[in-house]
């Protein structure tokens, strides 16, 4: 049985529902959220690069790497607004910041 | 079984129980660490598709730069975890129900993409296209067509950076800082002082 498309989109998939379902249990932890985010993007990523080789064309790789960036950029943003807020309240339950009403 | 099967399958396994070891470690260094390792064997999924420069770029950007930062925040963090774990076995029942219907709809759109779709006739190529090196062809696509988007990339970076010094920089009242300004106005005049003092008299404040 050789490796095709399906195998590496079936993996995509699978550590996309990884990356929702960290969010869903774990969603007094910010950190493990923002981890989990990384886990998505890497499934992207995953998609992306697999679209790219099986269609012959590297602009999905680009795309791969701008999607890189971004998430290089959320994570570094994110982190800072963590100690932040960290700083400023003493813990990270993000469900006791109510502040605003959201 | 190939090669490639077992390398796949092997990367493929790493890969999901990592990822999932990452969402229910109850030690968030634990956490991170799995992260680490996901995205390595990530990169071993991108050289099995030939795509080596984004396979060293994800060790490079995220083994080496993001997965730190989250090391050094969470250890940074004075927090209690088992705390912040409250509600886990609530929502697990739930979150297994919606992330297993998520997952089998995205991996029967997936096998049907595959078949039907216009990427799942094509084999991945052996070589890489003319022949070119994959850094290369990103570079040439990459350069060419898409500078401006490259541009717009390390601007999103800049602003990342200087948000993240804005965020987190905080001046502490009471410490004495070098005052350059002060320094370069000060004159002979204002330095210093010049007091006549009587002979067997001395000087007092």
């Amino acid at each position: 049985m050789t490796i095709g498309l399906t195998h590496y989109l079936a993996v995509a998939a699978i550590l996309f529902t990884i990356g929702v379902l960290g969010i869903f249990v774990n969603r007094k932890n910010i950190i493990v959220i923002l981890m989990s985010i990384e886990l998505i993007l890497l499934a992207v990523n995953i998609n992306l690069v697999a679209f790219s080789v099986y269609l012959h064309d590297v602009v999905g790789q680009i795309f791969a790497m701008f999607v890189l960036t971004v998430a290089a950029a959320e994570a570094a943003v994110g982190l800072a607004i963590l100690v932040t807020f960290f700083r400023n309240r003493g813990d990270i339950a993000v469900d006791d910041a109510s502040m605003m009403k959201g | 079984m190939d090669l490639q099967a077992i390398a796949f399958y092997l990367l493929a396994a790493v890969t999901v129980i990592s990822g999932f070891l990452v969402i229910t470690a109850r030690n968030p260094v634990h956490s991170v660490l799995f992260l680490i390792m996901a995205f390595f064997t990530a990169a071993g999924l991108f050289v099995m598709l030939g795509a080596e420069f984004l396979a060293m770029l994800l060790i490079v950007v995220y083994v080496g730069a993001v997965a730190v930062l989250f090391l050094f925040v969470v250890m940074m963090l004075d927090v209690d975890f088992t705390q912040l774990r409250e509600g886990f076995a609530q929502y697990l029942p739930i979150g297994m129900v919606v992330g297993g219907v998520l997952s089998v709809e995205m991996v029967m759109v997936a096998v049907t993409v595959a078949a039907n779709g216009a990427a799942g006739k094509n084999a991945a190529p052996a070589a890489p296209v003319a022949d070119l090196p994959n850094a290369e062809a990103i570079g040439r696509v990459l350069y060419t067509d898409y500078i401006y988007f490259f541009q717009a990339a390390g601007l999103v970076l800049l602003v990342a950076m200087i948000g993240a010094i804005v965020l987190t920089l905080r001046h502490r009242p009471g410490v004495r800082r070098q005052n350059i300004g002060d320094q370069v106005a000060r004159t002979p005049a204002s330095g210093m002082k010049i007091v006549q003092i009587k002979s067997g008299e001395g000087l007092s404040e």
